[in-house]
Formats: C-alpha cells, sequence, structure tokens
C-alpha cells in the first residue's frame, strides 16, 4: 500500500508535466498576448515600447525557452509573477484558495448530509410514492445547471430577502455569520447536482446489495431489515459512492470556477477567469497547476479508500 | 424472556413430544409474477419430527426452493402465504417479521446453493459466524469468537483457527460452505433447511459436504429438508423423499418406497432421464416431453396432465387426490392412474 501511494504520487508528477506543457501551448494559441491586451487603445505607443515591454516580460523569448524558464522556477518553488499586479503567482493564488476550499467543502458537506438520508429513504420505500418522489427530485437536480439556479437563488433572495447580503465574500475570521451567509446560497447551488447523483448511485447500490445472496444469507441469521441495511448494505454501498464522490469533486471544482462570476465571489476560479481574460500567462498556469494538483491527490485519496472499505482490493 | 419463546437447548421440545416439529398443512403460496399473480404453492402439506431428514426433489421451477424459503419467511417481496406451517408449536403463517428474525438463525437455518456469494465479503469469517451468537444467544464477542472457532472445527474446516481472521475471497467454493454451514448451525437450531448446497460443488466434495450435513443433523437431532434436483443425493441422504411438480407434492414416501415403486409418472420420468453408467456411449436418455410450464399456465387439473404419457380426459377434471400406493398408507401419490403407471419390473427388483 505504501510502495502503491509513493507510485501514484510520482504518476501527479508526470500528470502536472503534461498538463503544464498542455497549458503552456494552449493559452499561447489565445490571439493576442498579454502587451496587445494591456497596452489597448492606448494610441501613442511605439513598437519600441511595445518590445521592451515583451522583453520585460519575457515573451520574446522562444516559447520552449519560455517553458524552460518557468519549469525551472516552479522546481524551486517560484512560479513567477503575475503579469499584472508584479506579485508572486503563488500568493496571489493562496489568497484566493481558501473562498473556493470552503464552498467546495461545505458543497461536498452538504450533499453527503442530503443523499444518504434520501437515498435510503428511496431504497427503502422502493416502488413506493416517496420513492418515485426522490427520483424525480433527483432528476430535476441533475438536469438543472448549477449557475442558472445560483441566479435564481440570487433573483428570490434580492427580492423576497432583500438584506441578504447574496453576493461577495468575508474570510471566516473576520465575520463568521457574514461569510456563512454568503457562501450559502453558492454552496447550494453548487451541490444540487451532487445531492441528485448521489443520491440515485446510493439508491441503486442499495438495491442491488439487498437483492444479493450474502443479503439473504444475513436474513437466514435472523439479521433484522434495519441492521442490514445500516450494518451491511450501506458499508457495502459506499464502494461505488466514493468512485462517485471522487468524480463529482472533480465537476464540483468546476462548478464552483462558474459560481464564483455568480456571486462575485473571490476565488480561484474568477481569478483563473480573470487570467484567460488578460492573458496573465504565469498566472493561469500557476492556477492550473493547483487544481490538477488537488483533483490529482483527490482520485488518490478515492482509490486508497477503496482498500479501506473492501478488503478484497489489493495495490500491486 | 416470554414463555412463548422456544427453548434454547436443541432437542428440547417447547411443546408436547406428540407434536411433530414441524407441520405444514394445505400450503399455498402466490407470487407476483411478470404475467400477473400466480399460485406458486397449491397445498404442500408434510410433517417433520425431530431426527427426520426429508428430501423435496423436482424440476427448476416446481417449487422446491419456495417450499424452504416458506418455511424460513425468506419469500420475496409481494408474496402471499396461506394454510398452516406449524414450528415448533407455534403457527408461522401471518407471524410479524420481528418474530421470523427470532426464529431465523436460532431454531431454523437454511444453507443456500451458491457459496461463492452467499456470504458477506467485507466481513471475515469468524464475525460472520459470531452473528447468529451475537443477535440470538447475547454472547459476548470474546465468546462468540471462541464458539465460531469451535463451529469451524465441527464442519471440518482445515487451519479453522487460520480462517477465523480469512476473508471469504480466500477461501475456496468448499471451504465457503463450510463457513455457510457453520453460521446455519451456530445457535444449534431445530430444522435445518439445505437448498442444494452441493450443486455449485466439485463432484469429488459434494459427496464430502453432504456427509458433514448428514451427520451434524444426526449429532445435534436436527431434522433436516434436504432440497435436490439431484436423485442419488436423495437416495444417500435422506429417510423420506417428496417428489414435487407445479406447485404440489405428487408423490411422498419412504426414499427405498418412492425409489422402487415410481409411482407417479413424473417420478418415473425423472429417473428414466438420468444418466447411468455402463449405458452405451451415444445412447440418447429419455426425456419427458415438453417443459416445466409457467406458473401462470398450470393446467387446471393434474398439473403434469400435459406432459404425461398416461393422460385422459379425467385428468384435466380436478386436481388428484393422494392415493397410497401400494396399499402403504406411508407412501402417497397423486394419479387417478396409479395402477396402470406402475412399474411391476422396478417393484420386482426391489422385492428381490
Amino acid at each position: 500500500m505504501f510502495q502503491y501511494t509513493v507510485r501514484r504520487l510520482l504518476d501527479l508528477v508526470f500528470v502536472l508535466l503534461g498538463v503544464s506543457i498542455l497549458v503552456f501551448l494552449m493559452v499561447r494559441f489565445i490571439p493576442g498576448d498579454a502587451v496587445a491586451i494591456m497596452l489597448g487603445a492606448n494610441t501613442d505607443i511605439t513598437p519600441e515600447r511595445v518590445d521592451a515591454l515583451r522583453r520585460q516580460i519575457g515573451l520574446d523569448l522562444p516559447v520552449y525557452e519560455q517553458y524552460w524558464n518557468w519549469l525551472t522556477g516552479a522546481l524551486r518553488g517560484d512560479l513567477g509573477t503575475s503579469i499584472w499586479t508584479g506579485t508572486p503567482v503563488g500568493q496571489e493564488i493562496l489568497a484566493r484558495l481558501p473562498a473556493t476550499f470552503e464552498i467546495t467543502l461545505l458543497a461536498l458537506v452538504l450533499a453527503l448530509l442530503l443523499s444518504f438520508p434520501l437515498g435510503v429513504l428511496a431504497a427503502r420505500a422502493r416502488g413506493t410514492g416517496g420513492d418515485v418522489v426522490v427520483r424525480v427530485i433527483a432528476i430535476v437536480g441533475l438536469t438543472l445547471p448549477s449557475f442558472w439556479v445560483g441566479v435564481l437563488l440570487l433573483y428570490f433572495f434580492s427580492i423576497y430577502l432583500p438584506r441578504w447580503p447574496a453576493i461577495g465574500y468575508v474570510p471566516f475570521g473576520e465575520d463568521p455569520l457574514g461569510n456563512l451567509a454568503r457562501v450559502a446560497l453558492p454552496t447550494v447551488a453548487v451541490s444540487l447536482p451532487m445531492v441528485a447523483g448521489l443520491t440515485r448511485i446510493l439508491r441503486s447500490s442499495l438495491l442491488e446489495v439487498l437483492s444479493s445472496d450474502y443479503v439473504r444469507t444475513a436474513r437466514a441469521k435472523g439479521v433484522s431489515e434495519r441492521v442490514m441495511l445500516y450494518k451491511h448494505a450501506l458499508r457495502n454501498a459506499m464502494i461505488p459512492m466514493i468512485t462517485v464522490i471522487g468524480v463529482q469533486l472533480g465537476y464540483l471544482l468546476s462548478g464552483v470556477v462558474v459560481i464564483e462570476q455568480v456571486f462575485a465571489i473571490p476565488g480561484v476560479g474568477r481569478l483563473m477567469v480573470g487570467a484567460i481574460n488578460e492573458r496573465n500567462y504565469p498566472l493561469l498556469q500557476g492556477v492550473v497547476l493547483v487544481v490538477t494538483g488537488v483533483f490529482v491527490v483527490v482520485n488518490l485519496l478515492v482509490d486508497l479508500a477503496y482498500a479501506w472499505i473492501d478488503p478484497r482490493v489489493e495495490y500491486s | 424472556m416470554s414463555a412463548a419463546e422456544p427453548q434454547r437447548e436443541a432437542g428440547a421440545p417447547a411443546t408436547s413430544a406428540a407434536e411433530p416439529l414441524l407441520q405444514v398443512r394445505d400450503l399455498r403460496v402466490t407470487l407476483d409474477t411478470p404475467r400477473g399473480r400466480a399460485d406458486a404453492l397449491r397445498g404442500v402439506s408434510f410433517t417433520l419430527r425431530r431426527g427426520d431428514t426429508v428430501g423435496l426433489i423436482g424440476e427448476s421451477g416446481c417449487g422446491k426452493s419456495l417450499t424452504g424459503l416458506a418455511l424460513m419467511g425468506l419469500l420475496p417481496e409481494g408474496a402471499e402465504v396461506a394454510g398452516s406451517m406449524r414450528f415448533d408449536g407455534r403457527e408461522m403463517v401471518g407471524l410479524a417479521e420481528d418474530e421470523w428474525c427470532r426464529l431465523r438463525g436460532d431454531r431454523m437455518s437454511m444453507v443456500f446453493q451458491e457459496p461463492m456469494t452467499a456470504l458477506y465479503p467485507l466481513n471475515p469469517d469468524g464475525r460472520q459466524i459470531a452473528e447468529p451468537l451475537l443477535l440470538h444467544l447475547r454472547m459476548d464477542s470474546r465468546a462468540a469468537r471462541a464458539e465460531a472457532l469451535r463451529l469451524l472445527e465441527r464442519v471440518r474446516m482445515p487451519q479453522a483457527a487460520r480462517r477465523l481472521d480469512a476473508w471469504p475471497h480466500q477461501l475456496s467454493g468448499g471451504q465457503r460452505q463450510r463457513v455457510l454451514i457453520a453460521i446455519a448451525l451456530a445457535c444449534n437450531p431445530a430444522l435445518l433447511v439445505a437448498d442444494e448446497p452441493t450443486t455449485a460443488l466439485d463432484a469429488t466434495l459434494q459427496r464430502e459436504v453432504l456427509q458433514l450435513i448428514g451427520g451434524l443433523v444426526h449429532e445435534c437431532g436436527m431434522a433436516l429438508l434436504l432440497i435436490s434436483h439431484d436423485l442419488g443425493v436423495m437416495a444417500e441422504n435422506v429417510d423420506r423423499t417428496m417428489v414435487m411438480y407445479g406447485g404440489t407434492v405428487v408423490e411422498a414416501g419412504p426414499t427405498a418406497g418412492v425409489f422402487a415403486r415410481l409411482a407417479h409418472p413424473y417420478t418415473r420420468g425423472l429417473f428414466a432421464a438420468r444418466p447411468r453408467l455402463g449405458l452405451p456411449r451415444g445412447t440418447r436418455l429419455p426425456t419427458i416431453p415438453g417443459r416445466v410450464p409457467e406458473l401462470a399456465d398450470l393446467p387446471h387439473g393434474c398439473p403434469f396432465a400435459d406432459r404425461c404419457d398416461r393422460v385422459t380426459p379425467e385428468c384435466r377434471a380436478a386436481p388428484p387426490a393422494p392415493v397410497p400406493v401400494a396399499g402403504d398408507d406411508d407412501h402417497v401419490a397423486r394419479c387417478i392412474h396409479l395402477d396402470a403407471s406402475m412399474a411391476p419390473t422396478r417393484r420386482d427388483e426391489a422385492d428381490a
């Protein structure tokens, strides 16, 4: 298991390398570089000034040389400086991470808190009205895009609860209540599809487990249906659940990127969108690197969780 | 503990010695099928005393497994049960689910066909064997573990002490079936239902596992209901045999008598269709014409009428009543053409 973990972390290095090359090339395919956008409509610029600016940022070098400079810097822990503000990229990202992580984690927790009871309820009431209601809600939840739900929430809150601080962000440390009030709506919007997806998976895997041979064995032992559901079935249903949670966490991250625009939350997502618009290459490169790293680590944790739940899983 | 609760000691009857352990009378089960409700069991009756070993034989779909599940209260959702099943002096038809839970695994147990999937994959064997002990006998976990080890030794599990902490996926099919037998026997039940317990095992293991079950049943004074489609298994392991077809017992009697007389045409068909040593290579085995009808299509009269070579219009008039075979009240068959369908040569062999 230890060996497996180490090997997966080594894989992580290669994934990050590949992603960084891809992103490095991709952003340079977008027409117009940072300098062109910076100077914008300014007419009294001379080609000399443009070249000076390019040289200053390092855009005059061949692409492979630019990448090499960036890579050696990144290996030393220096992700470069933001073209526009001149602050270190690492510092900019660190400042934005808390908001994004807070919403992502809260949305995950909310999704788990809601989908477990709903999934169990639907499985227990299989075929009855309650089951149908839960399943319809789940389908609807899967279909609604979270940014649309977010806009809708904003709309209703600003009409009926105009004093609710629906937009913006304050760190939890500064104003705990204000923080929670502001992250509540985006959290709900972004976790809705996850609630729906997890509920459906839980319901179907519970039903599958409940019709299995070993549940029949347990019933023949005299285990009651309740104990069966909570002790045997739920634990077994966790195996597909964890897979889906891992995948959904990726979707959740991208959902947060969009929802940060809707609610004007200064998170990593907004940072990334801004970086793309400004052709802020080092910043974009850094953000993508961090998000990819998080995603790969989450997937590793998911794989390790299998072994923890299921003795049949062996890593080799 | 209420007075009605059955006593723990195996073999100690909760009722007077006169009453048999299990008395099934006119058991009827209706199931939901894709084609509507269907009568799956149509008046099954039999009696089991302590120490009895009874076999249920028939083709798939004849209702033998369903009879076992009905006895355990494990029928699929939507099943309706009518008639009477008296076990240990109390009626089980209409029993509440929590009372079933108290009976199952304690006073009655079941071993199933598929050992490969019948064990919970996420718990070690020892804990699975200990579960009924914790549940019914309220043992503490240490005592249950010790008892689980003793049970593994009783089912002759090789290296029992090591298997206690093994996972099901580390065991072979035969070993898993031993674990399942240990689970079934944990609380010393009065009745053991074994539904095709060896069908999924290698031929060499079949005999060993059946002998194990037989030996343990004898040791503990349990009653055994053995469900199988294998005539050889019946001949070697049970004192009485019941032949099922179309949800009814078409013939029942002492195993030796049933095998010797083959009173019911269906029993005869089953015997004729079995492979034997010594047949010339390429011999076609006789088959029973037609196939087991779907439950919803069972004829009104004798369920076997459509496949029987002795069928007459009277056969389709009404379900035939049980008739003593050769004047033996202990051996009955549901057929109105009994005399015609008797096999004199077979009987002569048995008499000789």
